[in-house]
């Protein structure tokens, strides 16, 4: 298993139309476009883009994976990591800030609260994709192959396994991510997830 | 052996290095517990702390960094610590090491995040710390380190924690990201003005980065700190090289920094991950060669928020003074219905207008001010990184207050009567803060300037005694209505200046009673406030919508160079200028507001909330109240509801629709009288986010919208206990009882919320809902009525109340 890794990122470029669809709107009225702006101009200052990682090895026996130590029962997952002889585990988090924000224009302005809710949603996710796409080049130039990433609560992988995984990513100690006592990530615009890598491209 | 205190005050202190890394490499798996590690068997761990002490450590920390009741049972936590005491004991006993040699009992971060954004409260939090320190106590430790604190609060809980159990020395380190923060916001300068009050023996940093990424918090913290600082830094970043864990800088490398730190003042220096003996062992033989600098004591008064600290002494600061309740009737009826979102917005509303500090006072008869006050603070800090001052005559509610606050609070106020400070002072020295002290005492206020600095000097001694430098008090001189004495005014400016120049400390003056009883009140008090700040006022507490004032303040500040360019003089002026009439305002003809009416519903269906609100005015100048309501707010409103269930009109939308219309309401509501507004509201409606749930913008959705529709809301908050909203449809005898889960992992609690319900309160309708819910769930958990989104919990709600 490799060191723990943690990475800064700067902004990735803001995709609105993703932002406006995930907060329901199929389009938008020039005032929630200013909203939006507003949102936009209001969080910039908040976020920060953090992760850490670590590749770990991986075994799959029927619907049970082995990962770094840790085991767990996932049809899904084992379905997902099937042919993966690593895994790499990853969390991101856009912080804390931005949490207080949105507590803050929640209690202030539902409207721009919908709006930053749906931004942070889309900012996390941007996130996530570029560091899956720094990772795929990175494998494919040892000639590997990354699967799609896969978090606790997809299929049939259980929210629970969730604290096995911040355990083996540090997550506290190194981006400042905890889980509450019900399992919810806090700052809630975080992501943890696993990519599987894979000799062989998913046919 | 020296008394550590003793030692630390002539030497610079060598702690140790890691402890994880070592035990990996010793066969710690990743996710295993290494506390564990102590017991079974005991000789790895004894080995390390062997190895620091005869590489030359003075202090070395238990292996107990996660050793709380979160993660052991009381019984396996009594032997934890035990064990690692006695295994600290048995290596320096057995160490071929002449130095002088100190345990630690080590204390790591909880792992939950506290509430506001964690779930885990913070009297918990002082809770379960003070139990793993009772057991190092009784284990018999020199001293504590609190190390790896990424978060304030966390921190302040844990040095609580210390100081209620143990007078043992305890050094304070904190983990400070790239940006030089702690993860939740706060600057080095902050951390040091809160630790410094609350009895911190050593501050500093630890882990997350190496030590060329710590110079700039290291230098922040010698230039503020009056303890001696700190430093354990990483060994660098890890890599991996051919599958093993090694950091990348070497023990050579990182003994030379950190020494370098030490010549510029670091007293406290070690390792944390990926350093090893050889690295304490490489520092140790640089730092011997090196003068422990003087701890120099530092004498700015500052105070501090959950993010940054805020210094007296140079442009006189603003106090916010809008929450107060004298004299307003908002604000008094908002804290009687339990409206916090009001305080907030207040709040919020000065800090955009430019104060530095905000004052706090929720003093009203019938009122459980210690309750209310602990609540306001708390609310406040979550959402607004200005520090508080605490405002209130109750030393009780002062004490809740202050231990609830994030940061360094100023304490708003103490006075020359001995009942005054013997009730206050301790709570600065347990809590931390500055105060405000009135110059008056048993005798009132004397009407001589002489008089009042006599007491200042008093109440400095009084201070003094308690151990309270006289940094932390700040004179106000008492401001008195100069139209009943002639010399009022001056008197107070000759205390002021007196206490300034003589005793060298900061003052604060609520200006405003100076003019009482005279017209153009205004004019008096921006003269007055310019002569004080001229005479060297340090801090004013004033209304920042008054724009006389804001202008005395920025044109004082112009004119004494502390505004470049002039620039925040220029970027004022627009904003102070007297509202310009507009086309719409009162030409009170009829036709006019009809005008406006019409308008009306097209700025709220528009979501401009500003506008809507200065229609309504023109409106109210011809209209009644409730004749707006029901011919323009609501049909508005009602057509956007419309379009949002047609799918015409988006969320967003709606919401922005809701907000102009709530603009409109509070401009009504303002013009009625109150008991009027009550007699036109209904439900109430108990409102909250169930346990262990922390989203709440779906249910302040679903809130601003009943309240739309003309229902009294009590909202509750996020992850409250089935208990708390069952108490509180008790008291309200309410008969709908709204419940928001976004998790499946937080349904349970709502179901539960529904069963104690349905005990207790049988009358009350249930409406739920959240992202995890449908139409099958809800009633499977027993609800009466699940709404898919806020405007189908209004027509549910409005169903309800019909039946």
């Amino acid at each position: 298993m490799t060191p723990v890794c943690r990475k800064s990122y700067p902004p990735p470029p803001v995709d609105e139309r993703e932002v406006l669809r995930y907060a329901g709107c199929r389009e938008a009225s020039e005032d929630m476009l200013a909203l939006l702006a507003e949102c936009r101009r209001m969080a910039e200052p908040t976020l920060a883009f953090r992760l850490c990682y670590r590749e770990a090895p991986v075994a799959v026996h029927e619907s049970t994976c082995d990962i770094g130590g840790a085991r767990v029962s996932s049809a899904s997952l084992a379905g997902h990591l099937a042919g993966c002889e690593r895994v790499i585990l990853f969390a991101a988090t856009v912080g804390l800030g931005f949490d207080r924000l949105l507590a803050r224009e929640s209690r202030l302005s539902p409207a721009r609260a919908v709006l930053l809710q749906a931004l942070g949603a889309e900012r996390i996710e941007a996130l996530c994709d570029l560091f899956s796409a720094e990772m795929a080049k990175e494998k494919e130039n040892e000639g590997l192959f990354c699967r799609s990433r896969f978090s606790p609560g997809y299929g049939d992988l259980p929210l629970a396994f969730q604290a096995p995984l911040f355990s083996l990513l540090d997550c506290e100690r190194a981006i400042g991510l905890t889980l509450t006592g019900s399992g919810l990530m806090s700052p809630t615009k975080s992501v943890s997830a696993l990519i599987g890598v894979a000799k062989e491209r998913m046919l | 052996m020296m008394k550590f205190l003793d030692f630390l005050k002539t030497n610079t202190v060598l702690l140790d290095g890691g402890m994880g890394t070592l035990l990996q490499a010793r066969g710690l798996l990743p996710g295993e517990s290494p506390e564990r590690w102590s017991i079974t068997p005991p000789e790895d761990v004894r080995a390390i702390h062997r190895a620091y002490f005869e590489a030359g450590s003075h202090v070395v920390n238990t292996n107990t960094f996660g050793a709380n009741l979160l993660h052991f049972s009381a019984a396996e936590l009594d032997v934890i610590i035990k064990a690692a005491v006695e295994n600290a004991r048995v290596a320096r006993e057995s160490a071929r090491a002449p130095q002088e040699k100190y345990i630690a009992l080590d204390i790591g971060p909880c792992g939950r995040l506290l509430r506001p954004y964690g779930d885990f409260d913070f009297e918990e939090a002082v809770t379960l710390f003070r139990e793993t320190v009772r057991r190092g106590v009784a284990a018999g430790v020199d001293l504590i380190t609190i190390e790896t604190m990424n978060d304030s609060y966390e921190t302040k809980a844990a040095l609580l924690a210390v100081r209620e159990e143990t007078d043992l020395p305890v050094i304070v380190t904190n983990a400070y990201g790239e940006d030089g923060k702690l993860m939740t916001g706060a600057t080095p300068a902050a951390m040091v003005a809160m630790l410094e009050g609350m009895g911190a023996n050593a501050i500093g940093a630890n882990c997350s980065l190496g030590p060329r990424g710590l110079v700039p918090v290291i230098e922040e913290l010698l230039a503020t700190s009056s303890l001696p600082v700190v430093l354990k830094p990483n060994a660098g970043l890890p890599i991996d090289r051919n599958g093993k864990t090694e950091y990348d800088i070497s023990a050579e490398a990182f003994a030379d920094e950190v020494a370098a730190l030490c010549q510029r003042g670091v007293r406290v220096a070690g390792g944390c991950c990926g350093t090893t003996p050889d690295y304490i062992h490489a520092l140790a033989a640089r730092v011997a060669g090196i003068e422990p600098l003087p701890i120099e004591n530092k004498t700015d008064t500052v105070v501090s928020s959950y993010t940054h600290a805020v210094h007296f002494g140079g442009m006189p600061l603003l106090i916010g003074e809008r929450i107060n309740p004298t004299g307003k009737k908002r604000l008094k009826q908002a804290l009687m219905e339990g409206d916090t979102d009001y305080i907030l917005n207040e709040g919020v509303r000065q800090q955009e207008a430019g104060v530095q500090l905000l004052d706090v006072n929720v003093g009203l008869p019938g009122i459980d001010e210690t309750a209310v006050l602990t609540h306001a603070v708390c609310e406040l800090q979550a959402i607004i990184d200005l520090p508080l001052v605490i405002d209130t005559a109750s030393p009780a509610a002062m004490e809740a207050a202050l231990r609830r606050y994030n940061g360094k609070p100023l304490l708003n106020s103490v006075n020359g009567k001995e009942e005054s400070m013997h009730a206050i002072f301790p709570l600065m020295k347990k809590y931390g803060g500055a105060v405000i002290a009135l110059t008056l005492d048993e005798d009132g206020i004397p009407e001589t300037a002489e008089g009042r600095v006599a007491i200042a000097r008093r109440i400095l001694d009084t201070a003094a005694t308690y151990g309270i430098d006289k940094k932390d008090v700040i004179f106000d001189t008492l401001t008195m209505t100069v139209s009943a004495e002639p010399q009022a005014a001056a008197v107070t400016l000759a205390a002021l200046r007196t206490i300034r120049r003589e005793l060298g400390c900061h003052t604060s003056l609520g200006v405003s009673n100076v003019s009482f009883g005279l017209p153009a009140r205004e004019a008096i008090n921006s003269t007055f406030f310019a002569l004080a700040m001229e005479n060297g006022l340090s801090a004013a507490i004033l209304n920042p919508h008054s724009p006389d004032m804001m202008r005395a303040w920025y044109s004082f500040r112009a004119l004494h160079g502390m505004d470049e360019s002039c620039a925040d003089y220029i970027a004022c002026v627009p904003a102070l200028q007297p509202a310009a009439p507009s086309a719409t305002q009162p030409s009170a003809a009829p036709q006019a507001a009809a005008e406006a009416g019409s308008a009306l519903q097209k700025a709220i269906a528009r979501g401009m909330h500003e506008r809507a609100a200065e229609l309504t005015r023109a409106c109210l100048t011809t209209r009644k109240g409730l004749c707006i309501v029901n011919e323009e707010i609501i049909p508005a409103l009602d057509a956007v509801g419309r379009g949002f269930e047609e799918k015409t009109v988006y969320l967003p939308q709606l919401l922005m629709a809701a907000e102009a219309a709530k603009a409109a309401f509070t401009c009504i509501k303002d013009a009625m009288a109150a008991d009027e507004a009550s007699q036109n509201t209904r439900g109430p409606i108990v409102i909250a986010t169930v346990q262990g749930d922390i989203h709440d913008i779906g249910k302040n959705i679903v809130k601003l919208l009943l309240e739309n529709y003309g229902f009294a809301v009590s909202d509750l908050g996020k992850d409250v206990p089935p208990e708390e909203i069952v108490a509180e449809v008790l008291r309200l005898h309410a008969p709908i009882a709204a419940l928001s889960a976004l998790m499946t992992t937080t349904v349970p609690a709502m179901e539960e919320t529904i069963r104690q319900l349905r005990a207790q309160a049988p009358w009350c309708n249930t409406i739920v809902g959240g992202a995890v819910l449908n139409r099958e769930y809800a009633a499977r958990i027993g609800a009466d009525c699940y709404a898919k989104d806020a405007m189908e919990a209004v027509r549910c709600a409005e169903q309800l109340v019909k039946e």
